[in-house]
């Protein structure tokens, strides 16, 4: 069996301040599998983003960061490449979306100029007119309906939807193995997000990429993932199959976390339950589920 | 473009600025055509118009060997444009590089960099500049050499603080995620941001670049006559106020003019650019 697209064992993150080392996570361990979607889904503060941006070595750099575990991308250790090796990873085989789109484009060059950045990492060779084609190619696919006039405007010139689509485009342009998703659409209204969300989908299927969806939308996280990991206060606490966590919930605080979605038909906002008994329980895998057996 | 011509002609003080600074270059370079007497921007000497109130020819009235003070405005005026020029395209890249390392990569760096920066700084400007004079020989290079040392730290201090704030901003997190160099993030996503806010500094720093440099002639510390100056003339003719008001009034109006002229096209770039204040 081949290894999977991402392995992370163990992990444990500190940070170095005044009173000590204070830790943000406490020994996480998932994976990802070639072409599957996997979520990762947690309150805010949970240790959702921290993760991601440690699979692309940027707190590493942090200092007063302190992290132990492994991290394998492709059956590479993260751990032991040097900077100029991640760097290399970083936007040709691994690249992320992120919560806002309009603020992640350089407010002070056309999107056709950013986009031939983008596809100067996959090929450092390429020129103005094939960079421009490919572009082309690429925004058709996320259905931008005029891609010339958009590679001529600059990011505050487009709306949210349309800067989300021009970087779901523009993550997915060198046909990455793995992509990071850090809340994408957060910023945007529901209808558009839904729009987004659906031509991601699309596109990473057909680009046969893994992906990592890091999200508090539980509605999302269902109708996108194949699996879902928990994670609460730097712990997993739950993981297991999408269909089967959504309809069994085993962990007192992924039941809590379930009961927290308000309802469209109108009970108010929910209780919630001050009391957090069991929040801190030992991680349930859903049978079949465990990181023991799905990687031999 | 059409845009930063309607906010720059709505504004009366605008106009005013422009106007002043346009008539003040042009008469710069093309002094030796505009000015009615131009070889006494050297050691000319004629005893029989000496000390003369204006009256015509000599609009500005003469100095005390008889030469054209009008005729040396405009030839100071050369001079101090030069020295603008040359002492902000020397800080501002000094400057600006030292801001955008300290602000980007932070840590140990930044410590030494600003705390250096700080120190340039806690020194008032004009004791600075005097010092170097004093160790170095008066003259028009070593005065752009002291005030371009004074200078730099507050593009530093600018550029530092602008940094600091673009860095948090999505493109940069984004172009670090795809794996760009530090100096690609400094250089080609940070500065082009930064710019506008540089543009305006340096606009309105021009005007006191040369305000800073006649300081220091005025001392006796900047270019050595018989060069003409608009600080050493105001200095010779201090002697003989208030008789001789012509000696002093004329050039400090000159420095008036052009401070004034690159205030005011400094606050029109700033509106023009939307830079905060």
């Amino acid at each position: 069996m081949t290894a999977p697209t991402l392995a992370i064992d163990d992990l444990r993150l500190g940070f170095r301040g005044w009173a000590g080392t204070a830790e943000v996570l406490h020994g996480i361990s998932l994976h990802i599998a070639k072409g599957e979607r996997v979520a990762l889904v947690g309150e805010s503060g949970s240790g959702k983003s921290v993760t991601a941006r440690l699979v692309l070595g940027l707190v590493q750099e942090l200092r007063g960061a302190r992290y132990s575990g492994r991290m394998a991308f492709e059956g590479r250790d993260l751990g032991t490449l040097s900077r100029r090796e991640r760097e290399a990873l970083r936007g040709d085989r691994i690249s992320m979306i992120f919560q806002d789109p309009t603020s992640s484009l350089n407010p002070v060059y056309t999107i056709g100029t950013l986009f031939h950045e983008v596809l100067r990492r996959g090929n450092p060779g390429i020129g103005a007119a094939e960079a421009r084609e490919r572009a082309v190619a690429a925004l058709d696919d996320v259905a931008i309906a005029d891609p010339g006039r958009v590679l001529d405007s600059y990011a505050f010139q487009l709306s949210g939807g349309m800067n989300q689509r021009v970087l779901i485009a523009m993550a997915l342009a060198n046909s990455p193995s793995l992509l990071l998703a850090d809340e994408p659409g957060t910023a945007l209204d529901v209808t558009v997000q839904a729009q987004t969300l659906a031509l991601m989908q699309q596109l990473v299927a057909r680009h046969g990429a893994s992906m990592l969806f890091i999200s508090h939308n539980l509605g999302v996280v269902r109708e996108f993932a194949d699996r879902v990991y928990v994670i609460y206060k730097g712990r997993i606490v739950e993981q297991g199959p999408t269909e089967g966590l959504f309809e069994a919930p085993l962990h007192p605080y992924t039941r809590a976390l379930m009961a927290a979605v308000p309802r469209i038909t109108g009970e108010g906002i929910p209780e919630i339950d001050e009391e957090q008994t069991g929040f801190y329980d030992p991680l349930v895998a859903h049978p079949g589920y465990s990181e023991a057996e799905l990687r031999p | 473009m059409k845009r930063a011509l309607f906010i720059l002609l709505r504004n009366p003080l605008s106009v005013l600025g422009l106007t002043l600074v346009g008539l003040v270059v042009l008469a710069a370079v093309f002094a030796d055509y505009v000015a009615p007497f131009p070889d006494h921007k050297g050691a000319v000497v004629d005893f029989l118009n000496f000390n003369k109130a204006p009256e015509w020819p000599y609009l500005f009235g003469t100095d005390l060997v008889g030469r054209d003070i009008f005729s040396r405005i405009l030839f100071a005026y050369r001079i101090s444009l030069t020295l603008g020029v040359v002492v902000l395209a020397l800080a501002v890249p000094v400057g600006v590089t030292v801001g955008l390392i300290a602000g980007y990569i932070g840590g140990r760096t930044e410590f030494v960099l600003m705390r250096i920066t700080d120190v340039f700084l806690s020194i008032p400007p004009l004791v600075l500049a005097m010092s170097m004079m004093g160790l170095l020989e008066p003259s028009l290079t070593n005065g752009m050499m002291a005030v371009t040392v004074m200078w730099w730290p507050w593009y530093a201090r600018l550029v530092y603080n602008l940094t600091r704030s673009e860095r948090e901003e999505g493109y940069v997190l984004a172009a670090e995620v795809i794996g760009a160099s530090r100096l690609h993030v400094m250089f080609r996503e940070i500065l082009p941001n930064c710019v506008p806010s540089i543009l305006t500094k340096m606009t309105i720093d021009f005007g006191f670049v040369i305000l800073i440099a006649s300081s220091l002639s005025f001392l006796g510390l900047g270019v050595q006559p018989p060069t003409p100056d608009l600080g050493s003339m105001v200095a010779e003719g201090a002697k003989y106020l208030p008789d001789s008001w012509w000696l002093t009034v004329f050039p400090g109006l000159a420095i008036l003019v052009v401070v004034f002229g690159f205030n005011l096209i400094g606050d029109a770039l700033r509106e023009i650019l939307g830079v905060d204040q």
